[in-house]
């Protein structure tokens, strides 16, 4: 019986008998894509929409995410949904540094993409003042149709990245230009 | 003026050094913490000897705001209060204000207001019990019933069209009417969700394991309730009837029949017990509501042209639409000066919205009375001597929401 | 209970003849010099008739326009024997904001206290830990004075020239 359920695709490559040639990048993309474990920095109302996705309904587990990490250790994405206040800022930061590389962030909400609807001295305007973000979501909350579209971006910068992406000038600099170290 | 360092180092102070003390930092994220609260609590042990709290990680100045925007645009606010249950938040303040401007609105609108406030009772209900079991260890009950809380979120996209922060109605009644689909949905909501709940009922409120980890954790007495502001669910497990529906009836609650649930010794177990079964009164006051509104003409806000927005259509055709239009949305309306105290029951207790006005379109001072940062305060006092499992326990059963400690 | 009825209870307990007034949305209104303060509530909690056991409310507005009465701290307690509200308001300077704590009568006050002193620098003698509760612990201004501004000045990615202020 033929099956409907598209498990991965396989990347470009020279198939042969037993044996498939590709590039490195593309097999350890193709793994770590599918097999993200995200860390919930979840703040206000777009927690609860994140609730929404994790659970039943919208079910974020069909793109591996099934093990919720609280701890930044062992983490590979860094979901910030909701506001972030100044003196929420530092503890952030802590979060993010101690994630293990390599490691990916998504601003989830207006609030923590650019600080929202809350224009005050208390709020931080967007997150990407203290961290490097790769995917921002925006909505105020975002639908769970939303969210998932960003965490299927995230796949694709995960399937596409270089694995000495890490190492690269590029990225050097732009952890410098955060004071990362 | 002391520092949190300095007053946690005070605090170290007062250690007896032959009685090592462990500190241990529950937050500000934590898995457990239902926000982002700290509680650096001392332990001997594993029992709790005291804890500190550090609150204020989502400040949003939501007062200073308010004294920026006009009324309307104050609704979008109260939304982020109470996130579970966004329109209870939205209705007490077109109430309050209501009350200010001396608009009195028809029944229907009553009725229609409290049909949306219950769902939304229902709605923070459920998350708070399943996430109760979820801290508890029995993700189950989570899983299958959020299911209903999707379905709630239909409900209200029906209504005014969002999820969660939904902004709903206006001051003097709805934005539009309820259209047929509203009343398909809830009563199939009413159909379906009792054996639900009865499901997740059975799977918790007998549970050796819950009852074990539930039954006198936590427990406060009334006294020590009121001193501490206590109010709603949490005050009427300790044995209170005081629930403002029934005491200080606001938007034709009269008009219903429902019960007051009350526990016994004010623990966990007596929480869960009373937030399920006061799930069920809503739903007993969803029923009525629905026939009272389906009854009737089909009006849905208030004769008050001064402040509520005419019809789009006849904006653009009528003289006197377009001027009150302009006048409603550039704020030269005539709003009194005085200062008005209007609280409503919320799902976590006595929500209220202090307003003054100086005649202006913004208020001069708009201060919530939040239950969650009231009862909050008696968090130490609760689990004074208890194991470090029930301080999560405890907390969950308070149903502390970050957005309504903080504003 | 009526406004005359507490009048003359507080007039034969405390000795001080106090003026409540009704507004226009049915509540009893009661101003009050500080002195007087701990007194008068003291004096509603423990009358065995009144039993004004709840505070409802502790909040704090700024009036700059009043010359010597810039602060102001608003008490909303209320009976649930008498089901009644009363609402008591204290008038201080901005030079020399001190209110006594009323923590000695309603716990609650512990954290509606701090958040007032945190908007509004009113200084309550008696508490047992003043300090910041909402803001951040080095912030040194008051932010819900009304001559604070309400978006930060030093944020670089919004200009109020695009935002209509």
């Amino acid at each position: 019986m033929q099956s409907t359920i598209q498990v991965a695709e396989t990347p470009e490559g020279i198939a042969g008998q037993g044996f498939f040639a590709t590039t490195l990048d593309a097999v350890v993309g193709l793994a770590r894509k599918n097999s993200i474990w995200p860390l919930p920095f979840a703040t206000s109302c777009c927690g609860i929409e994140f609730m929404s996705t994790m659970s039943s309904h919208y079910d974020l587990a069909r793109f591996g995410s099934e093990r919720l990490s609280f701890t930044p250790r062992q983490a590979d994405l860094l979901m910030v949904m909701g506001t972030i206040a100044k003196k929420m800022a530092p503890v952030l930061r802590q979060v993010y540094e101690q994630m293990a590389e390599p490691k990916w962030v998504i601003a989830v909400g207006a609030c923590a993409s650019s600080g929202g609807i809350f224009d005050t001295y208390s709020v931080l305007q967007g997150i990407d003042r203290v961290i490097p973000v790769d995917v921002y979501v925006p909505g105020c909350p975002p639908r769970p149709e939303q969210i998932i579209e960003g965490v299927m971006r995230i796949q694709d910068l995960i399937g596409k990245e270089s694995v000495r992406r890490r190492n690269s000038d590029e990225y050097k600099q732009l952890m410098e230009s955060y004071f990362i170290k | 003026m002391k520092t949190n360092q300095e007053f946690i180092a005070g605090l170290e102070a007062f250690e007896k050094p032959e009685i090592p003390y462990t500190t241990l930092n529950l937050g500000p994220t934590h898995p457990a913490t239902h926000g982002i609260f700290q509680n650096v609590l001392q332990l001997d042990g594993e029992r709790i000897v005291t804890g500190e709290q550090t609150v204020g990680y989502i400040h949003r100045a939501f007062e200073k705001i308010a004294e920026r925007r006009p009324f309307y645009q104050i609704t979008p606010l109260t939304d982020r209060l109470n996130y579970c249950s966004a329109p209870i938040n939205n209705m007490g303040w077109h109430l309050t204000v209501e009350k200010l401007l001396g608009i009195a609105v028809p029944k229907r609108v009553d009725y229609m207001r409290v049909m949306v406030m219950e769902l939304a009772r229902v709605a923070d209900h459920i998350i708070c019990n399943s996430i109760l079991g979820v801290d508890t260890g029995a993700l189950t009950g989570f899983t299958y019933v959020y299911q209903w809380r999707e379905f709630i979120y239909e409900i209200y996209e029906e209504i005014c069209g969002a999820r969660l922060t939904t902004n709903m109605g206006r001051v003097g009644g709805f934005e539009r009417d309820f259209n047929p689909i509203v009343f398909e949905k809830t009563r199939k909501f009413l159909k379906e969700f009792p054996p639900v709940w009865r499901e997740f009922e059975s799977l918790l409120t007998r549970n050796r394991i819950f009852m074990d980890r539930t039954i006198d954790t936590g427990a406060i007495t009334t006294e020590r309730a009121l001193n501490y502001g206590f109010t709603g669910p949490n005050l009427r497990a300790c044995g209170l009837d005081y629930d403002l529906r029934a005491v200080e009836p606001y938007c034709s609650y009269e008009d219903f029949q429902f019960d007051v649930p009350v526990g016994t010794t004010g623990d966990t177990y007596d929480r869960f017990l009373v937030r399920n079964e006061e799930i069920w009164q809503s739903l007993r006051i969803i029923e009525q509501a629905m026939l009272k509104i389906e009854s009737m003409d089909p009006i849905y806000h208030a004769d008050a042209d001064h402040y509520y927005l005419p019809p789009k259509q006849e904006v653009y055709r009528n003289m006197e639409a377009l001027i009150y239009h302009f006048k409603i949305i550039m704020g030269e309306i005539e709003a009194p000066v005085g200062e008005v105290y209007h609280a409503v029951e919320g799902a976590n207790g006595e929500l209220g919205y202090y307003l003054i006005s100086d005649g202006g379109r913004s208020p001069y001072r708009l201060h919530f009375r939040r239950p969650c940062f009231i009862y909050y305060q008696a968090y130490p006092e609760m689990v004074r001597g208890q194991l470090l499992s029930d301080a999560i326990v405890v907390m969950s059963s308070l149903n502390v929401i970050a957005g309504e400690l903080d504003a | 209970m009526t406004t005359e009825q507490i009048e003359q209870l507080l007039l034969n307990t405390t000795g001080q003849s106090h003026q409540l007034s009704l507004d226009g949305y049915g509540v009893m209104n009661l101003q009050l010099k500080v002195n007087q303060l701990f007194g008068v509530l003291l004096q509603l909690y423990k009358d065995p008739e009144l039993e004004f056991h709840f505070l409802t409310d502790l909040c704090g507005i700024h009036y700059p326009d009043r010359k010597d009465e810039e602060l102001c701290v608003v008490y909303h307690v209320h009976s649930m024997k008498l089901r009644t509200r009363l609402r008591l308001k204290v008038y201080v300077p901005i030079e020399k904001p001190e209110v006594p704590s009323v923590t000695g009568i309603y716990g609650s006050a512990n954290w509606m206290e701090r958040e007032t002193y945190d908007f509004f620098g009113i200084q309550f003698v008696g508490h047992p830990n003043l300090r910041r509760i909402l803001n951040m612990d080095e912030m040194e201004a008051f932010p819900l004075r009304k001559e604070f501004p309400l978006e930060d000045p030093m944020r670089e990615d919004k200009a109020d020239f695009h935002f209509g202020r």
